[in-house]
């Protein structure tokens, strides 16, 4: 096959099974779905890290940086803002054990340092 | 594929995968949490994956750059307010979409060196992350601004929109199919600005209620600028993680737009036809029957079926903690009370039950629309807590109305009505809600916190 066509081949692939895979979504959930989805596009941190560190022209590096930043605000900040949701909603699930203030700080492997 | 050695791209392979099953768990409940973390991890694992295989340069840089961005967003995700999300999700949404822009206009940099010779689907697909990535980071902004009330949440059109509206959309399409013909980084850039130009129009004339159905709509957008980016950066991962975005996040907003009675076209472009009959949103002086919160304790206290409908004003007074509290009092009183949540109830669909969670409501108390529509004609007492649009009947009767069409909670079958507002201010819409004047819709004016607690006294002193 062609590489284009294996590209295409993927992409038309995950479309149907991005929609397949929402398509029973209680309107509940939208919220949380959103910003979980909305994180989950944050992985363009890989991209702007990978053209960052290929690049040897000064520009490239800063614009490359700011992308970092960007995509990493998006990345973590969403993934740690969903958790925070979610975590209410499964609070409840359980019983409501007094005193557990919004507890949000542990917010998952994604807190500190994102890549070592 | 071709230079990346094959344990990357299983590893690649294997965080695709995790993205699925993060979407999948997002969808129900019990699995939601979980499904996040394991996108969580998925993300860490495939952003790590390049420091291991690639020989990159500049490396405290970048992690110094990660650092400040996962700062920024810990520290944003941590500090919202639970009424703020919506605002939040377009700002993450946004630098998202400007990262991707950011990270085509590179990839053209290394396209357009001499003596590379890309082909053309490559330099497309270059085009549209840049150009929709653009779009998608000035809509945001601009839809943060709206929800922040930084900008008038109304519709705001100016004569000559649509055709600055045509000129932007025919010269983002202009400049890619230039990009296309020839990999010129200038004409990456004026598409980047083009795009930023055409994000602003688009957005600019959404009413405050459609807002939310554009964030959804906008990371969409992004989802898809990623996978067009992974195409570009020949990396499977972004491909997948983007296309699920987008393909998702298309479906949920025509989700959404069905659940308000709409179509997507008609949200973005009804404020350019014109004849939007949007309400002035000033307060009416007609006469209304109001009463005190003593009064409104008796008509709870000994009525047996009461349903609340708490709204976006609920939680910016942050009265919810209250509400619950009073329900708890009429649940021991023995009256049988449940909360009915419209869709799109809050500022996003699903936000009231994110607020509501916060507040600890439980989640056999809350009511989809569909559930309980046919038990307000049963109701003795209907108690609508800073909600408007979603209550009001013209969404019914005024064909004019621009929440015309709209589902809504068919609160005037009820015996009574019991209304506590602020003031006689309309609803985000904008529009003046004829329940308000109803023979039996009593009103109870006052912030919301103040008068449930006054209520909630109230009721316990019966």
């Amino acid at each position: 096959m062609n590489d284009a066509v294996v590209w295409l081949t993927i992409f038309v692939l995950s479309v149907f099974v991005g929609v397949e895979v929402i398509s029973k979504v209680s309107s509940t959930l939208h919220t949380p779905l959103m910003s979980g989805a909305n994180a989950i596009h944050g992985i363009i941190l890989l991209g702007a890290i990978i053209v960052t560190g290929t690049t040897d022209n000064t520009v490239a590096v800063v614009v490359g940086l700011v992308a970092i930043v960007l995509a990493a605000v998006n990345m973590v900040g969403g993934f740690v803002v969903t958790d925070r949701m979610l975590q209410m909603f499964v609070r409840r699930k359980r019983r409501p054990s007094a005193g557990t203030g919004p507890s949000s700080g542990a917010a998952g492997p994604d807190g500190g340092g994102a890549v070592r | 594929m071709s230079a990346t050695p094959t344990w990357v791209q299983l590893v690649y392979l294997a965080c695709a995968v995790c993205f699925i099953l993060a979407l999948k768990g997002l969808s129900g409940p019990r699995t939601a949490r979980t499904g996040n973390l394991i996108g969580a991890a998925a993300a860490v694992v495939a952003c790590a994956v390049p420091f291991f295989y690639l020989d990159l340069l500049h490396v405290p840089w970048i992690l110094g750059a990660i650092v400040i961005g996962t700062a920024g967003g810990v520290f944003g995700a941590q500090r919202v307010q639970m009424t703020q999300m919506p605002q939040m999700v377009a700002l993450f949404n946004g630098v998202g979409g400007g990262a991707a822009a950011l990270v085509a206009l590179l990839e053209l940099h290394e396209l357009a060196a001499p003596g590379h010779d890309a082909g053309w689907f490559i330099l497309a697909a270059t085009a549209f992350t840049i150009f929709v990535g653009s779009v998608s980071f000035a809509g945001s902004a601009v839809t943060f601004a709206k929800l922040q009330e930084l900008l008038s949440s109304a519709p705001l059109v100016f004569p000559g929109l649509a055709v600055a509206f045509g000129v932007a959309l025919v010269a983002g399409v202009g400049l890619s199919t230039q990009l296309v013909l020839d990999a010129a980084m200038w004409v990456g850039i004026v598409l980047c600005l083009v795009g930023l130009v055409f994000g602003l129009l688009l957005v600019l004339p959404v009413g405050g209620a459609d807002v939310p159905i554009v964030i959804s709509l906008l990371n969409a957008f992004t989802g898809l600028t990623v996978a067009a980016g992974g195409y570009v950066l020949d990396n499977v991962v972004l491909l997948v993680a983007g296309t699920l975005v987008g393909a998702s996040g298309t479906f949920l907003t025509l989700l959404m737009a069905r659940a308000m009675g709409r179509s997507v076209a008609n949200i973005l472009f009804g404020a350019l036809k014109g004849g939007s009959t949007l309400g002035a949103g000033v307060a009416s002086d007609r006469p209304v029957k109001s009463a005190n919160p003593e009064d409104v304790a008796i008509m709870l206290g000994y009525a047996d079926r009461v349903i609340i409908v708490p709204g976006y004003g609920l939680a910016v007074a942050q009265a919810q903690h209250g509400l619950r509290e009073l329900v708890d009092v009429l649940l021991e009183r023995g009256s049988e009370v449940d909360y009915a949540i419209h869709p799109v109830a809050g500022r996003m669909p699903g936000h009231m039950n994110v607020l509501l969670a916060e507040a600890q409501v439980p989640y056999e108390q809350l009511k989809e629309m569909d559930d309980i529509n046919g038990e307000f004609k049963e109701a003795d007492v209907v108690l609508v807590v800073g909600a408007n649009d979603v209550v009001n009947p013209a969404a019914r009767t005024s064909p004019g109305a621009p929440i015309y069409g709209m589902p809504i909670l068919n609160v005037d079958e009820a015996r009574h009505v019991v209304f506590m507002k602020r003031s006689m201010r309309p609803g985000f819409a904008g529009i003046e809600n004829e329940l308000l004047f109803e023979e039996n819709t009593t009103l109870l004016f006052g912030d919301a916190k103040d008068s449930m607690g006054k209520l909630l006294n109230a009721v316990k002193a019966l």
